[in-house]
């Protein structure tokens, strides 16, 4: 693979063309059909390159990159689940994309009943009564779910409920997303395998509590099997349970969050439900809420009429709008597509095989590495690195090793309860030859952590990028081309 | 094996205290410089600030994540490592010759709630 970093400003020919204006499809020419009022008074600044140039530069670039389409991905917490094609061929139809938001109710009914049958299909998967598809992507999700919560409790007259009860081994954005929507984060201890301490959790429980986040299996990968007694006591205390859905995957067509006594949860579309995320596309982050709290939901939602035809819809007592129209509708029509195309049967065999995938890989590894909570996992574990710590060997060090063997790294220093966090996730879609691959690297890797530890500390060696300067990275960050210029001149 | 002196207080939440005349000087032990690995920013509190024991009072972010720092004392801070904040690696060099914060405790006796040397090697062995 050869290096290329170029952008396409420095392809850039004055004059150079790839294209030609058609006269339109009245027989005028497209140009002179703009409103002078409305064409621009200086040249746009953009590239002059050939079709080839553009060919090139972006087929160079996307060799650079690393997706589910190229290798396995086993990033712990994020669902690198194969993004079937057909959900792209059904989202790329000219049907749907040229549709436009302000186009009139009844020439879009096609698309509405499609967001309609989403919200319905999610809202049984979960065993909740409600979903809006408006929040963008997993943490906006999360906020708007906060936003519910909050506005349950004002409605209530309750003012006092400003805690938000996060467990110390939660997702980052749990507190951050507390933070943002005004509330205040109280951390609850995990017990030594990592699920939630009851005892701890119990003298948090009074008046001022808004509510709790969890996710189930917890980061760690273990089923919180407390949650029902954990659900009592906080709605006994007057708090509402929120669930992250971040690891929903194992729990498909088996457990449903709402049946565990959640009140408000998100869904990242982007993970259980196959849409392509990270660098390939927007996400999407649906929130359920059980019916009492259905009114709070974000504007506008979509109902089913009488008559049968759907309809844009504001309420008065919902949070009010949290997304520019319906959200991120060309996600929703790939999530929905896959749903189909699996069916209810087939949605039922993805939590037992992620999980079957995940425990095959834990217990063909844990002779040479670390498995701090031992026991059946459900989606993904954690291990705290190498077992022998005398090579010096980190968890960075395997981490990049891995990329020289062509797989992607898991999650690395996350979650926090362990110094060497490695957080792998297979998903239910690889074979078991990949994961036979995977397990026959890794244990490799151990070998030579052993043997010829030099070579790991120094991985990757056969990236077009080597080993990365992180510490210089973080603290003088060239984020810019302009940055990188005036960088190179000194 | 990290390096603990044995003439300082610790907490278990891996910051280091030495009390002179009132006054106690904090910062993060070597062990916690090592858990962190190469620390690439510390955000301290500013001068005049009231720090509670138990309470954050700044964090230390590395390569690898983010963590809180957990004042062991109460009372005001008088002066915070300036030096720190251009070279946050001086951490990792020698976390107990940089210090953090210097405070005016207003409660002396709660360093007796702090651990000594020998019980905190107990707790970085575990």
């Amino acid at each position: 693979m050869k290096y290329y970093d170029k952008l396409i400003f420095e392809l850039s020919r004055p004059g150079r063309k790839g294209y030609e204006l058609p006269a339109d499809e009245y027989g005028k020419d497209a140009m002179s059909a703009i409103p002078s009022e409305l064409m621009r008074g200086t040249e746009a600044e953009l590239p002059e390159v050939s079709e080839l140039d553009v060919v090139r530069h972006y087929t160079n670039l996307s060799m650079k990159n690393f997706g589910v389409d190229t290798g396995f991905y086993p990033l712990g917490s994020c669902t690198m689940k194969y993004n079937p094609k057909i959900n792209e061929e059904i989202a790329a139809m000219p049907q749907f994309t040229q549709l436009h938001p302000l186009q009139d109710e009844k020439g879009v009914q096609g698309a509405l009943e499609l967001y309609y049958n989403l919200q319905q299909a999610l809202a049984n998967i979960a065993g909740l009564y409600e979903f809006t598809l408006n929040p963008y992507a997993g943490a906006h999700g999360e906020l708007t779910g906060l936003m519910v919560m909050r506005q349950y409790h004002l409605s209530r007259g309750d003012e006092k409920r400003t805690k938000v009860i996060v467990p110390n081994s939660a997702h980052g954005t749990n507190p951050a997303s507390a933070m943002v929507a005004g509330l205040e984060v109280v951390e609850v201890k995990s017990k030594p395998n990592g699920s939630i301490d009851v005892e701890d959790l119990k003298p948090l429980l009074d008046d001022t509590v808004a509510g709790i986040m969890m996710t189930n299996p917890n980061t760690l990968g273990m089923f919180e099997t407390e949650i029902m007694e954990i659900a009592a006591l906080v709605h006994e205390a007057g708090g509402l349970l929120y669930y992250d859905g971040a690891n929903l995957n194992p729990l498909l067509g088996k457990v449903r969050p709402g049946d565990m006594g959640f009140d408000i949860m998100h869904i990242n579309l982007h993970k259980t439900f196959s849409t392509p995320h990270g660098g390939g596309g927007p996400g999407s982050g649906p929130v359920g809420v059980v019916e009492h709290l259905a009114k709070f939901l974000p504007n506008p939602r979509v109902r089913k009429n009488a008559d049968g035809s759907f309809s844009i819809e504001s309420d008065g007592e919902s949070l009010g709008s949290v997304s520019s129209f319906l959200g991120n509708f060309g996600v929703m029509m790939k999530a929905y597509a896959y749903i189909l195309t699996l069916g209810r049967e087939n949605l039922k065999n993805v939590g037992p095989l992620a999980t079957l995938n995940a425990n095959y890989i834990k217990e063909s590894l844990k002779d040479d590495y670390l498995l701090p909570i031992d026991g059946v996992c459900k989606h993904e574990f954690v291990f705290d690195g190498l077992k022998d710590k005398s090579t010096g060997v980190t968890t960075l060090n395997v981490a990049k090793r891995l990329l020289d063997y062509g797989f992607h790294a898991p999650t690395i220093y996350f979650p926090l309860l362990f110094h060497e966090s490695m957080m792998i996730e297979p998903t239910e879609t690889e074979s078991v030859e990949t994961l036979d691959e995977f397990i026959d690297v890794m244990h490799k890797v151990a070998a030579e952590a052993r043997e010829t530890p030099e070579d790991v500390k120094n991985a990757p060696l056969t990236t077009i990028v080597r080993k990365l300067d992180e510490t210089t990275a973080a603290k003088n960050p060239v984020l810019t081309y302009r940055q990188l210029k005036s960088a190179a001149e000194k | 094996m990290s390096k603990i002196l044995e003439n300082l207080r610790y907490a278990d939440s891996h910051e280091w205290v030495s009390l002179e005349d009132g006054i106690a000087t904090v910062g993060i032990t070597d062990y916690a410089q090592h858990a962190l690995g190469n620390i690439v920013y510390v955000d301290m509190p500013e001068v005049g600030d009231e720090v509670t024991a138990g309470e954050e009072f700044g964090a230390v972010e590395s390569v690898k994540a983010a963590s809180d720092l957990i004042s062991p004392v109460s009372g005001e801070v008088l002066e915070i490592n300036e030096e720190l904040e251009d070279s946050p690696e001086l951490l990792n060099e020698d976390a107990f010759a940089n210090w953090i914060m210097k405070v005016k405790v207003s409660d002396a006796s709660e360093i007796d709630n702090l651990l000594d040397a020998a019980a905190y090697s107990k707790i970085c062995e575990e």
